[in-house]
């Protein structure tokens, strides 16, 4: 017998006499205020993170334009902001080991915790999101969903490759619950509050 | 960095004076206030000079039987290590109680969390082939482990296939468990471990300690030491930023240039064949999206049927751990990157007959995170390497002895039955009713000749003590942050009884030994 089979028949073997049925898992009520972006921001602060509303028109960076200080290297995921190394020609994952700060785009944001999501469509390289020093998050307001629960009922954790949420930076506290950022990726994660731009096509 | 933020907190729970620090290094958010998410402490906790030398783990001798409490007793003896771990654990206990009080629906995402548990592991055959058949249909190379040295192998073999040396992976428990490096090792495959926490322990030659906090149990002292030998790190510098600094700046190019990524689960989704891994280092995914060849191993009993079901789960799990609403990074991998291979290496190693042990088939429902350790008053006094074993604290009393009878059949001794344990765990298994039921199952099958030496003798100096015994156990909060140590180590454990919410053992372990030892003629 494989050893696939013999696992398996020995878990039909050895069930458990008894009725167990899957339960429903209610919809419960969200446990955040109307303004989901007060809200969002408030946690994500809590979880070492950081939020700015989005500059002028002319220049909806501005706000964080003090998060690209001496960065030589940034790899933009996203039309509205032009970096200077190419995220579409980078051959394998740890190319991107010198990039000092990435811009990239969430898919959305979860206002009960202060996460963001992003999937390989969105990251274009996924190691980018973990070797670049400093991340800035591009979050359109009107993509916030409440709370965990609906995030999950989102369609994109069946069809991405790969889906994250991230909550603020690297974190740790291994060394007597001392915490420090950018345990192993990014030093600092910063969300800019700017609306997607409405697709051409 | 004033002392003065730290005013409103200087009488509030502490523990062990002597522990609290001075200053504060951790990170401030941007108004200034305090961070504390993550495994971060609520207030700063130092284990201070002089330089004590860490006492190390349980004695290992073959098969037989651990002698935590030989081992607790020199980590008693280290009062600075001793006192640190008790208030750092206490510290994220208390964590979690905020953290879970905070939401209304708290016991019922609990009783949803059990239930959810219970169903797929009652019908694990079906979920498993389920997952197989998404997985295989998303391009995943899908391996079946019957025990650890199958599942060492056929990593073994996925690497030697691509010519790969090196591998980076995040902390799993289950590699734990398959004595993984150590096979890895042998057959000349550098392993490096990324999460900070397992990297100390692994350049320590030693086991993590804790599920979560894997160095939880050592100073920045001994860290330094160990830094110093291992990665030429300054000897005298203890300062913790500068210790994580370097860490990272070793294991970096350790990272780039590996062959392989592997990473544990913590869920296994049925119905899409994801797996799904919860980290606050984001090294789970520096593992999974860097190398070119990435594998996840996966315990058969992480499986959940849907995606719906993650949003029960991850709302328990970090809050239960940590205290911490969620933790930095929740992955989801269900496909390989293009051009590079993913394969996904399902485990059993004696889960699958665990299932058919009648009182103890429930513990397969532990999502690990580490709660009921971080409350047990032995486990925050003795450290976790004390019990000699891959999984230590309450739920590893009750998981241990399913992998070695003889040889941990001391640690379900290890507890004062408060069933506090029971009473945090976010999957409701009842662990302090299941580690009674192993004294039972261990004394009749005469594992336990231990019971008949130094464990009565604890006992008699219980009985020695009333006044002391009774004013331990007043209220159960006391028992769990000042229990003296002869109530740590007493077998009868009479004052279990109906202290905190769940249901105390129908007999108390003393009566019942004493009723079972007539029986058998003395022969216990
Ligand atoms: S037994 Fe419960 S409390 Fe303990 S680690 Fe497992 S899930 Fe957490």
């Amino acid at each position: 017998m494989s050893p696939r089979d013999a696992i398996l028949e020995r878990l039909r073997t050895n069930r458990p006499a008894g009725d167990f049925p899957l339960p429903e898992v209610p919809t419960f009520a969200p446990l955040v205020g109307d303004d989901l972006v007060a809200e969002f921001a408030e946690r994500l602060g809590k979880m070492g993170g950081r939020v700015e509303r989005a500059g002028p028109a002319s220049d909806p960076f501005a706000t964080v334009r003090s998060r690209f200080d001496g960065a030589r290297v940034i790899a933009s995921a996203v039309p509205e902001f032009v970096g200077n190394r190419d995220l579409g020609a980078v051959r394998k994952p740890g190319d991107l080991a010198d990039v000092d700060v990435a811009v990239v785009r969430a898919r959305f944001g979860v206002a009960e915790t202060g996460s963001v999501l992003f999937t390989e469509s969105d990251l274009i390289v996924n190691s980018v999101a973990y070797l670049a020093q400093h991340l800035i998050v591009l979050l359109d307001p009107g993509d916030i969903v409440v709370n965990i629960q609906a995030a999950y009922k989102r369609p994109d954790f069946a069809q991405a490759a790969y889906a994250v949420l991230h909550t603020g930076p690297s974190a740790t506290a291994d060394i007597e619950g001392v915490l420090i950022h950018g345990a192993q990726g990014v030093r600092s994660l910063t969300v800019l509050l700017l609306q997607r731009k409405k697709q051409a096509a | 960095m004033s002392s003065d933020d730290l005013t409103p907190r200087q009488t509030e729970d502490v523990l062990h004076r002597e522990v609290r620090a001075p200053s504060d290094e951790s990170e401030r958010g941007p108004g200034g206030d305090r961070l504390q998410h993550a495994e971060a402490a609520s207030k700063p906790i130092r284990a201070d000079a002089p330089r004590e030398p860490q006492p190390r783990g349980a004695k290992i001798r073959g098969n037989r039987p651990i002698d935590q409490a030989e081992a607790a007793e020199r980590f008693l003896a280290a009062p600075l290590h001793q006192k640190a771990h008790d208030e750092r654990l206490w510290d994220v206990r208390r964590k979690r109680d905020v953290a879970a009080h905070g939401i209304p629906e708290w016991e019922e995402l609990r009783e949803l969390a059990s239930q959810i548990k219970t169903h797929t592991l009652t019908h694990l055959d079906r979920y498993l082939e389920q997952f197989e058949a998404a997985a295989k249909a998303n391009g995943v190379h899908v391996h079946w482990a019957e025990d650890g040295a199958a599942h060492n192998r056929i990593v073994l073999d996925i690497l030697r296939k691509h010519g790969a040396k090196s591998l980076v992976k995040s902390k799993s428990m289950l590699t734990e468990e398959c004595g993984f490096r150590h096979f890895m090792a042998a057959h000349d495959i550098d392993v490096i471990e990324t999460d900070l926490g397992e990297r100390i322990q692994q350049l320590d030659e030693e086991e993590p300690s804790h599920v979560v906090m894997p160095a939880v149990h050592k100073t920045r002292l001994d860290v330094a030491d160990v830094f110093a030998r291992t990665l030429g790190t300054d000897p005298d510098n203890d300062d913790a930023h500068y210790l994580a600094e370097s860490q990272r700046e070793t294991t970096r190019p350790l990272i780039l240039k590996a062959d392989a990524g592997l990473t544990g689960c913590n869920f296994a989704i049925a119905e899409t064949g994801t797996v799904v891994t919860c980290t606050n280092e984001g090294n789970a995914d520096l593992s999974g999206n860097v190398p070119p060849l990435q594998i996840h191993s996966i315990g058969i009993e992480k499986l959940i049927p849907r995606v719906e079901h993650l949003g029960v789960f991850i709302r328990l799990l970090s809050r239960s751990a940590l205290g911490s609403p969620i933790t930095q990074y929740t992955s989801h991998f269900r496909a390989p990157r293009p051009g590079t291979e993913m394969h996904m290496v399902l485990v059993d190693n004696g889960r699958s007959e665990r299932l058919a042990m009648e009182e103890f088939w429930t513990s397969l429902k532990c999502i690990r995170c580490g709660a009921c350790m971080n409350t047990c008053p032995v486990y925050r006094r003795s450290g976790g390497l004390s019990y000699g074993a891959t999984y230590s604290g309450p739920i590893g009393l009750i998981i241990d002895p399913t992998f070695n009878k003889r040889k941990y059949s001391t640690l379900p001794f290890s507890s004062t039955m408060n069933g506090s344990c029971t009473n945090v765990c976010p999957v409701k298994i009842n662990i302090h009713e299941q580690i009674f039921a192993w004294r039972k199952v261990l004394a009749e099958e005469h594992q336990i000749p231990l019971l008949k030496q130094g464990m009565m003798k604890a006992a008699g100096a219980v009985l020695s003590r009333p006044a002391a015994y009774r004013a331990a156990i007043q209220t159960a909060d006391s028992a769990l942050r000042v229990l003296p140590r002869f109530a740590v180590y007493n077998p009868a454990n009479t004052w279990g009884k109906k202290r905190e919410m769940p249901h105390a053992p129908r007999q108390s372990f003393h009566a019942w030994y004493r009723q079972n030892r007539m029986k058998k003629g003395g022969d216990a």
